[in-house]
């Protein structure tokens, strides 16, 4: 039976031979066959086909190009005429100016304990989005730790090998003086912003960008063996871990007393103090280790694949 | 009772910790930690639902400031529901397959890891009382769903991801604007206190233009990343050279969260007769319909099983959209459609992949004839969902349909035509391509198939079909439940 209907319309297209649609709607053109009769080879009809789909590839680029030009200018146009209807920026009576930011900034101090009323907004006003923000940032290192990701082998080994070969500052006499002034002033920098937080402008993510950029700037200079005394792949994780489960639970805690109205140990403490502002300093902290190991391990996973 | 109301601030917590354990694990740990993690969430949105069926609603501060300060969760009748069913999806894909065969073992916890992190945003989007909270957990949910993509470390599905990632951005972009529009012109984050703004906004006509423009362009952002009808071209590739558990968390999960998030965008931050007063849903409706279209003709011509099911993919999106088109009758058959297609559309994902293992790991139809007889339980799976989605009576997919024609015929007579009329020719063109399936897995093929004697089904994955199958049956059966909290929780909302 099968033998007899397989010839039918119908058995083709059942077994995905035939294309019912070929012909209508958005049916790419068929190329162009050569004529019956003529027997091409295989390379050369491959060929054929080959640059037919170039060349209707070629006009489908250049449509594509034309669309996304219009499309982004159209955006912009839109945009920036909505734009001229929005409220004047810094008006007085703005919708923005309203009892939230009110609160945040006459009893900000008060209620925190931070003088720096932006960090006593993203670390305790409104920690849980704060708390969203640093795990983003892990899950954009375990994104490129997907993507990037080579065990070690021989192969990788030596490819390393060539790229520290390549990019190696170390015997730089200029290059390494001059970062073994730099460096630690760098990082003594990222601490103090980090531990001031609290007090003057900076806090975990600014301070954490700033000790980033020093772990990268050893470890590009002083090669990786050395950096990965200090900064091996069990601490980094250990670190990342550690500060990310340190961060949840304590907030948890603030979360769970607060909305059942119990009592928190947690107290402001005197602003403008070291210890002050009850949990936000080694909320900072976390949030600061996050973001250097963030930084450091995209680093180190680009140039070579793995952390260590 | 009163302390269930802690439950899906619990659960978000866990996810969170679960998803920072995971990455020191090994890879098996890591799944038995992550299906326990899905598990005790499906159980404490459960809790949930029937605390506030009894007690009602609820928010709930985190932290000691109140919501204007603070952030805020909010549960409704909505909220547990969806994260419960969500979580059940991604707990029963997560059963189906083995990732050790499309995965280096070095990088499967981090499997697990992401997909920790996608249990996180489902209940944070589903639960979040604040606009911006909800912005932050879209950006994990984007980041974790491309990790899920390229995972499968393949040329192809590299670039699929790539594709995935720049609509998805874009997508996060244009709601990000949206945000930022809003709050410049409310002066405020929190859905309640945006809702009451944009009312007094829209009946003093204020800011006219902004308000249009930041609802255009939520709709849209969100649009783009679940898949909305010109946006969708970014479907087949991803789900097709995706890992079968990605493209099922994907297709059933990640997708449907942003269209919830649109609902509750409507509902609670622009407010329903705001929203419907500005006739956006029009073109929802036949952005909708259009999909419907697209998506089933593009599924007829497409000779890749998997393939096929993203296009129809597409086409049951548009179902959703045309039910948001339809104004506030449609909102709740499209959510119980929202079910229907995140319950068969894993199930699809899943036995088509282990009826392409049982046929030499090929996807075109002409290898996979006579799979049905190979592998029965996944040819039998298969075949339901198939049904589910065409629309065969005692099927999910049935009851949602007729929910849509019941509301259509309520609605004017401009919305009640097109909607029948693509009602009906959609079902057909639904029935073409997947009968078209069906009778291929079930005829003889030409082709001899070695089938890899190694490769057993495991039980857990036998359990996870069933159980799909079973939801859809029931489901299907008695939709008029789901029907009734779905109803009641717009009411809330």
């Amino acid at each position: 039976m099968m033998n007899k209907s397989s010839n039918s319309p119908f058995e083709k297209w059942r077994a995905g031979e035939l294309d019912m649609l070929s012909g209508f709607c958005e049916t790419p053109k068929k190329t162009e066959r050569p004529e019956a009769g003529i027997h091409y080879p295989q390379r050369v009809k491959d060929r054929i086909a080959h640059e037919a789909e170039e060349r209707e590839e070629h006009l489908f680029k250049t449509v594509y190009k034309v669309m996304s030009v219009v499309f982004a200018v159209v955006l912009i146009a839109v945009l920036l005429f909505t734009i001229t209807d929005l409220p004047r920026f810094g008006g007085e009576h703005n919708p923005t100016i309203n009892e939230v930011s009110e609160r945040y900034l006459e009893k900000g101090m008060e209620e925190t304990g931070a003088v720096n009323i932006v960090t006593g907004m993203i670390l305790d006003y409104r920690a849980f989005d704060t708390l969203g923000e640093s795990f983003v940032l892990f899950t954009a290192t375990c994104a490129v730790l997907i993507l990037m990701r080579e065990d070690k082998s021989e192969r990788t080994l030596r490819k390393d090998e060539r790229s520290d070969r390549l990019c190696r500052l170390f015997d730089d006499p200029i290059v390494r003086v001059s970062c073994k002034t730099v460096i630690p002033i760098i990082m003594m920098l990222g601490v103090y912003i980090l531990l001031n937080g609290h007090i003057s402008p900076g806090g975990g993510f600014a301070g954490g960008a700033i000790i980033g950029a020093g772990l990268i700037l050893y470890a590009q200079v002083m090669g990786f063996e050395r950096a990965t005394v200090v900064f091996s792949e069990k601490r980094i994780k250990g670190i990342t871990v550690g500060a990310l489960v340190f961060y949840c639970l304590i907030k948890s805690y603030s979360f769970f007393t607060g909305a059942n109205h119990m009592e928190s140990i947690i107290s402001p403490g005197v602003p403008g103090r070291i210890f002050s502002a009850g949990i936000i300093l080694p909320l900072n902290l976390a949030v600061g280790m996050v973001v250097a190991c963030t930084m450091y391990s995209f680093y180190t996973i680009f140039r070579r694949g793995h952390l260590d | 009772m009163e302390f269930f109301w802690n439950f899906p601030f619990i659960s978000i917590i866990l996810s969170l910790l679960c998803a920072v354990i995971t990455f020191l694990l090994k890879g098996g740990t890591a799944k038995r930690l992550t299906l326990g993690l899905n598990l005790s969430c499906i159980i404490m949105s459960l809790l949930t639902v029937i605390r506030n069926l009894t007690l009602g609603e609820f928010t709930y501060t985190m932290g000691h400031y109140t919501a204007p300060w603070g952030n805020e969760i909010r549960a409704g009748l909505i909220e547990p529901l969806f994260a419960m069913i969500f979580s059940v999806i991604l707990m029963l894909s997560i059963m189906a397959i083995r990732e050790e065969k499309y995965i280096e073992d070095s990088k499967l916890n981090l499997f697990f890891v992401m997909s920790d992190l996608i249990q996180a945003a489902i209940l944070a989007l589903a639960y979040t009382n604040d606009i911006f909270t909800a912005y932050v957990f879209i950006e994990i949910c984007t980041i974790a769903s491309c990790g899920l993509l390229m995972i499968r470390d393949t040329g192809k599905t590299i670039i699929a991801a790539t594709r995935y990632m720049i609509f998805s951005l874009l997508g996060s972009g244009f709601f990000l604007i949206g945000v930022i529009l809003l709050y410049d012109i409310t002066g405020h984050l929190l859905m309640p206190n945006i809702k009451d703004a944009v009312t007094v906004l829209w009946e003093t006509g204020n800011y006219r233009l902004p308000l249009y423009i930041t609802v255009g362009l939520m709709v849209t952002g969100l649009g783009i990343k679940s898949g909305m009808f010109p946006f969708f071209f970014w479907m087949p590739d991803t789900y097709g050279y995706a890992s079968p558990d990605a493209s099922s968390i994907l297709s059933g999960v990640v997708s449907k969260i942003y269209i919830l998030l649109l609902i509750k965008v409507i509902y609670s931050v622009i407010g329903a007769e705001v929203f419907f007063a500005m006739g956006i849903q029009y073109l929802l409706l036949v952005f909708g319909i259009c999909g419907m279209m697209t998506g089933s003709i593009l599924a007829i011509r497409e000779k890749q099983l998997d393939r096929m099911i993203a296009y129809s993919s597409a086409a049951q999106i548009g179902y959703i959209y045309m039910g948001i088109g339809m104004g506030e009758l449609g909102i709740a058959p499209a959510m119980l459609h929202i079910t229907a297609h995140a319950v068969a559309k894993p199930l699809l994902f899943v036995s088509a992949s282990r009826l392409s293992a049982v046929s030499g790991e090929s996807k075109r139809f002409a290898d996979l004839a006579g799979s049905g007889y190979r592998c029965p339980v996944s040819g039998a799976c298969f075949t339901i969902g198939a049904l589910s989605m065409v629309g065969i009576p005692g099927l999910v997919g049935f009851s949602s349909k007729l929910y849509f024609a019941e509301a259509a015929l309520e609605a004017p007579m401009s919305i009640l035509a097109p909607v029948l009329l693509a009602l009906a020719v959609s079902t057909l063109l639904n029935a073409a391509y997947y009968l078209r399936a069906v009778i291929c897995l079930y005829s003889k093929g030409s082709r001899k198939i070695h089938p890899d004697e190694t490769d057993k089904e495991r039980p857990m994955f036998l359990i996870s079909i069933i159980a799909f199958s079973a939801v859809i049956f029931i489901l299907g059966i008695f939709p008029g439940y789901l029907m009734d909290i779905i109803g009641s929780g717009l009411e809330i909302l």
